[in-house]
C-alpha cells in the first residue's frame, strides 16, 4: 500500500497581520494571476473570455466580483481572479496572437487598510497619493524601497500592493513599520 | 527628487522608475556586413557627449517598461522634453534660449 503524499503550497507570510491603528496590514488570500501581453486587435477576445475588460486607458484598472485587471504597459496587463479560477483555459481558441502567462504564485498581495494608508505607503514609494491624483481606480507600477510594486488605490483608504513573493518580507517590514511611525 | 514625464504614462514619475539607455536616434546600419571596421566601430562606439541639449534614450523599467526618448540638458540635467519611440527628433530650435 503506497501513501499517496501531496505537497501543500504555502505562501509567504500566509495569515500574518501587522501595522497599526491607522494602517493596518493584511496579506491578500490566494487568488489566480495572469501577466497577459497583447496588441490591439487581441484585446476584445481576451476581455471576453476572461470575463473581465483590459482596460486601454493608462493606470487604469477593472474591477468586477473578486476580479481584476490592471493596466501595467500600452501592451501589458495584470489580470487577477481571487475565486482561484483557472484562467489559461479559457483563453483557448483565440486566433489572435497573444502572451498569457500563469504567474499566480509568483506575487503576494499585502493589503493596506486605514486613514494612515497613503502615509504609510509613502515611506519608502514616490508616488503622490493625494487624492486628486491619485483616484480610487487608479493603478501604477512603481517601487517601494528597492522592491517592485504594483500600486493599486481600492477604496479612499485601501490599498492593494501586489510584490514579487521573495520581496515578501522585505515589503511587508518595511510597510509595517512606516504604519507603526504613522501612529505617532 | 528629479521628475521624468513617461509619454506613455501620460504623467510625471519618480526618477527611481527610469534607467538611462544611452544616446537616442542611433540607426544601425542596414548593410551592416559591407561595413568598414572604422565606420562601425563609429556606428558601434562613438557617441556626441555634448555640453547642452542632448538626445537620449530612456527607459520606464519599474513603470510600464516601455523605452522613450528625450532631451535633456547636461548642463542643467533638466528634462525639456519626452516623446514616444518612432516620433520624430525635434529640433533643437524648440529649446535654445529657453531660460535652460
Amino acid at each position: 500500500m503506497v501513501e499517496e503524499l501531496v505537497a501543500t503550497r504555502t505562501t509567504p507570510l500566509s495569515g500574518t497581520y501587522g501595522g497599526s491603528g491607522l494602517a493596518r496590514l493584511v496579506i491578500a488570500g490566494d487568488a489566480t494571476r495572469l501577466s497577459v501581453r497583447a496588441g490591439e486587435e487581441a484585446l476584445g477576445a481576451l476581455s471576453g473570455a476572461l470575463d473581465i475588460e483590459l482596460p486601454r486607458a493608462p493606470l487604469s484598472a477593472s474591477v468586477t466580483d473578486g476580479g481584476y485587471a490592471f493596466w501595467l504597459g500600452p501592451d501589458e496587463w495584470l489580470v487577477i481572479n481571487e475565486h482561484g479560477e483557472e484562467m489559461i483555459p479559457r483563453l483557448q481558441g483565440i486566433e489572435a496572437p497573444f502572451s498569457a502567462v500563469d504567474v499566480s504564485h509568483r506575487n503576494v498581495a499585502v493589503t493596506v487598510v486605514g486613514p494612515g494608508a497613503a502615509a504609510a505607503i509613502n515611506a519608502a514609494c514616490p508616488q503622490d497619493l493625494r487624492p486628486d491624483r491619485f483616484p480610487v481606480g487608479k493603478v501604477v507600477r512603481t517601487v517601494l524601497g528597492k522592491a517592485e510594486i504594483v500600486l493599486f488605490r481600492k477604496e479612499e483608504n485601501t490599498f492593494r500592493i501586489e510584490c514579487w513573493r521573495s520581496f515578501a518580507p522585505y515589503v511587508f517590514g518595511l510597510l509595517d513599520q512606516a504604519a507603526k511611525d504613522t501612529a505617532y | 527628487m528629479l521628475l521624468i514625464h513617461c509619454p506613455y504614462c501620460g504623467e510625471a514619475r519618480s526618477e527611481l522608475e527610469f534607467a538611462g539607455a544611452g544616446e537616442a536616434h542611433i540607426a544601425r546600419p542596414e548593410n551592416i556586413t559591407e561595413v568598414s571596421d572604422e565606420d562601425f566601430a563609429q556606428y558601434f562606439f562613438m557617441r556626441t557627449n555634448p555640453k547642452g541639449i542632448h538626445y537620449e534614450r530612456w527607459r520606464h523599467i519599474h513603470g510600464c517598461g516601455r523605452f522613450f526618448n528625450a532631451v535633456r540638458d547636461t548642463v542643467s540635467d533638466r528634462f525639456l522634453k519626452t516623446y514616444k519611440t518612432g516620433e520624430p527628433k525635434p529640433d533643437r530650435a524648440e529649446f535654445e534660449g529657453e531660460g535652460r
